[in-house]
């Protein structure tokens, strides 16, 4: 199988883990979707680096767009590349971090360290971030 | 760049997520079995779709920039901590943002 095909059947999973089988439904709360988006901007800097360097070299076989050059960093934006890395990196990057926070949510639901609860803020980031 | 560009790189995701422990109090190292107990299956998981990965040919990786130590089914040593560190800040960046905000998250209690 292709790595396109390999991502897109991950995220099948994941959703039905969240949904039918952990039943966490992390999917659907907010608190997910922000935190998503935090991730999500810094993978696309520490993956832009770990490509754009070409330390990471994807084969153009299993990618929608083409092969990391030799001796080149790839296309910045487009060639189904985003900041460097080939947009299944996107896919395969929502697996890890949705399969990792299912099973996170899951065992504190599951009574496994519940406590001590995150929170709260420091007073300076209280301050900075406008909140309380 | 060197061989420990790759492993620079997940020192700076460690690193740039540490103060979220300390200022945003999410308590994530804290609750360390909790934390082991949610990367093992990952690691397990994730190192299954990188052998065969790198098995197929689906990526490569330039020696120059990798630790050059190997485990198992070809497997960079480089990667296997990328599973254990990434997951990290995730956690860490969720728990952030329910520290920030006290958004539900489903497991204030059990079921």
């Amino acid at each position: 199988m292709t790595y396109t095909e390999l991502t897109l059947i991950g995220v099948a999973i994941v959703i039905a883990l969240d949904f039918l089988v952990f039943k966490t439904k992390i999917l659907t709360r907010r608190v997910f979707w922000v935190s998503y988006s935090i991730v999500i901007f810094f993978q696309l800097v520490t993956n832009g680096i770990l490509t754009g360097f070409g330390i990471v070299e994807y084969s153009g076989d299993a990618i929608i767009g083409s092969s990391t050059p030799k001796d080149a960093p790839p296309t910045f934006l487009g060639d189904g590349r985003i900041v460097f890395a080939p947009i299944e990196d996107l896919l395969f990057g929502f697996c890890l971090v949705v399969l990792t926070l299912i099973i996170w949510v899951w065992l504190g639901r599951n009574g496994v360290q519940r406590d001590p609860k995150s929170g709260p803020p420091r007073k300076i980031v209280e301050r900075f971030l406008g909140i309380k | 760049m060197s061989k420990f560009a790759y492993v620079s790189v997940l020192l700076g995701c460690i690193l740039g997520t540490a103060w979220l422990e300390v200022f945003l109090r999410t308590k994530v190292y804290r609750r360390a079995i909790r934390l082991v107990l949610t990367i093992l299956p990952v690691l397990v998981v994730f190192s299954v779709w990188d052998a065969y990965a790198i098995a197929q040919g689906h990526w490569t990786f330039d020696d120059r920039y990798i630790t050059g130590i190997t485990t198992i089914a070809n497997i960079p040593l480089d990667e296997i901590l990328f599973f254990i560190i990434i997951p990290i800040c995730t956690i860490l960046s969720f728990e952030a943002v329910r520290s920030a905000r006290n958004w539900e998250a489903g497991d204030e209690q059990a079921r």
